[in-house]
């Protein structure tokens, strides 16, 4: 197996804030891999750095071999233009606690928006596979629905369901349970139950121990800005090695 | 007792619609009701003072057979038809560069963004009259209009058509471009970062997901803002545009009817300004898609729901 995300040594810091203090870690390609950490431990901003909303300050991060956010000519850096992280980013689907969903769009208009705009596909096209993607998350009843008139968990699987319409390589998902009802979050850990049984490399920021242990291949647990303990999801859940992470989980568990 | 209470509130919500026939229908509440004293009082002052102001008026040296007279008077609709013109044109150019300079004032470049705020500054910090009055007289400094393929004199080129454009669509610029810099910053953050996290340039960004949102909070003081230029447009009568304003002054100094002839310019500046505010409301409806989970119902579904309402209770009670 490959490696899908690469990271080593990277820092990040908002001014004197030092949110990652060296983050070393590998996703490998297919797997689910799963972060897990208090609040403030920095495992969101390290997925946001995947796909460069967040610019890193040090160290080296790669997406499927390449560096996100720079060309390396010799032992030169180059920053690289908006268009080309653009296009980097189109093979990284994203998912975000807040959902996010274009107000102004129905759900169909939603799924179909990139792929018409970026990828610059035909309507028909577009359509097609919007349709399809959002009867797999269970919503084709709700296509010409706007995000308002759906609740938190029907929002969440169409955000799930624009991502998926660029056809990305790895998904991001950030917290995608934690803005949700308890009893709406079940529908959108099928979805993606359903998305890791296809074979999708993800990378999941999440507060769901359950799902972390069924579908996860792989979990770090963060905290302070740095990996603290890592491995098989299951090992580490039920027999953690170290304090910090132990009474993490005594409080989350 | 206060059992009794919230149940008659609750069974009365459903009850004028569709009663349910098993249930005992619960009492009404007889209760004296509160007197407002205050409200007749002032109801009968107000309709003094305006029986007042009616009295005063009649008998005023108005003569009125002349404001319907003079009201279709072939000058005066011209002078209309230049009026709607120049506002709708000035509201263009100023829409355009209050797009332009919103976004050049929040843009990254320092020196884009210095630019926006300079023409913000000048043209909203000086008096449009005066603006008007120093386009329409630039041949004083400048009389001969040069841009090298093209050269004419200026007072040629600066007719009061143009004087009055870029003097009324300069000034509605600056003030366009602080609310439309206002409706963009009232977009949320997430959905920047959505749209970019799937790949969609910035100017696509902006185009597609962030402007049609900012609408919702630019369109109502934009309708506000256009208003005022209907009204404002008068002022061109400073550099010898042809408005309304300026056929009712022509009439009133050959026929003496000065009065008349304002009363006749302000009629049609009322019904101008009442068309407009009509249209707004439609295009805020337009751009409410989405944010409401249920659109407000236009004055005329308004109507067809009050008499359909209507005769289901005839029926009803039939």
């Amino acid at each position: 197996m490959t490696a899908m995300v690469k990271a080593e040594g990277v820092h990040k810091s908002y001014g004197a804030a030092h949110i990652l203090r060296g983050i070393d870690l590998e996703v490998q390609n297919g797997e689910v891999f799963c972060l897990i950490g208090p609040s403030g431990s920095g495992k969101s901003t390290f997925l946001r750095c995947i796909n460069h909303l967040e610019k890193i300050n040090a160290g080296r991060l790669s997406v499927d071999g390449q560096l996100v956010g720079y060309r390396q000519k010799g032992d030169k850096l180059y920053e690289l233009k908006d268009s080309e992280i653009a296009a980097q980013r189109r093979d990284i689907g994203m998912v975000f606690q807040r959902f996010n969903l274009f107000p102004h769009m129905t759900a169909l208009a939603n799924v179909m928006e990139a792929p018409i705009q970026v990828k610059g596909e035909t309507k028909a096209v577009a359509r097609e596979r919007a349709e399809r993607l959002l009867d797999r998350v269970g919503l084709r009843d709700k296509a010409g629905n706007y995000p308002s008139q759906l609740s938190g968990g029907q929002q969440q699987r169409v955000a799930i369901a624009r991502a998926l319409a660029m056809e990305p390589k790895l998904m991001l998902f950030d917290e995608p349970t934690s803005a949700l009802d308890p009893e709406l979050v079940g529908d959108v850990l099928d979805v993606m139950r359903d998305l890791a049984e296809s074979g999708m490399t993800m990378v999941v920021v999440t507060h769901e121990m359950g799902f972390a242990r069924e579908v996860g291949d792989s979990l770090v647990f963060m905290d302070g800005g740095v990996v603290v303990e890592s491995g098989n999801p299951r090992d580490v859940l039920t027999n953690p090695q170290h304090d910090r992470t132990k009474a993490f989980l005594s409080k989350v568990l | 007792m206060t059992d009794k209470f919230d149940k008659d509130k609750v069974d009365k919500v459903p009850a004028g619609a569709s009663p349910a026939p098993t249930e005992i229908p619960p009492e009404a509440i007889k209760a004296i009701p509160v007197r407002h004293y205050g409200r007749w009082v002032a109801g009968v002052v107000v309709v003094a003072l305006l029986v007042l102001l009616g009295v005063a008026f009649s008998q005023g040296d108005v003569r009125w057979a002349t404001v319907p007279e003079k009201l279709f008077d072939p000058s005066i609709l011209e002078g209309l038809g230049n009026t709607v013109l120049i506002s709708v044109a000035s509201m263009a150019l100023g829409l355009v560069l209050g797009v332009v300079f919103a976004v050049m004032r929040l843009s990254k470049n320092p020196v884009t963004s210095t630019v926006a705020w300079l023409y913000i500054w000048i043209f909203r910090g000086t008096p449009v009259y005066v603006q008007l009055l120093i386009w329409f007289n630039l041949a004083l400094i400048f009389p001969i209009f040069n841009i090298g393929f093209y050269k004419d004199e200026m007072t040629d080129v600066m007719t009061p058509f143009l004087a009055a454009l870029l003097g009324l669509g300069l000034n509605e610029g600056a003030y366009m471009a602080e609310i439309v810099r206002a409706g963009i910053q009232s977009v949320d953050e997430g959905q920047t970062e959505a749209s970019h996290a799937l790949g969609m340039s910035q100017a696509k960004t902006m185009r597609r997901v962030v402007l049609p949102q900012s609408m919702r909070v630019i369109i109502p003081p934009t309708g506000n803002e256009f208003i005022n230029m209907l009204k404002t447009s008068s002022l061109v009568v400073a550099v010898q545009y042809p408005d309304l304003l300026r056929a009712a002054q022509d009439i009133a100094s050959t026929s003496f009817a000065v009065m008349e002839m304002f009363f006749v310019a302000s009629i049609w500046y009322l019904i101008l300004t009442s068309v407009f505010s009509v249209g707004q409301f439609y295009l805020e409806r337009h751009y409410a898609r989405g944010s409401l989970r249920s659109l407000p119902p236009t004055p005329w579904q308004k109507v067809k729901a009050n008499l359909a309402r209507f005769s289901n209770r005839e029926a009803v009670t039939r």
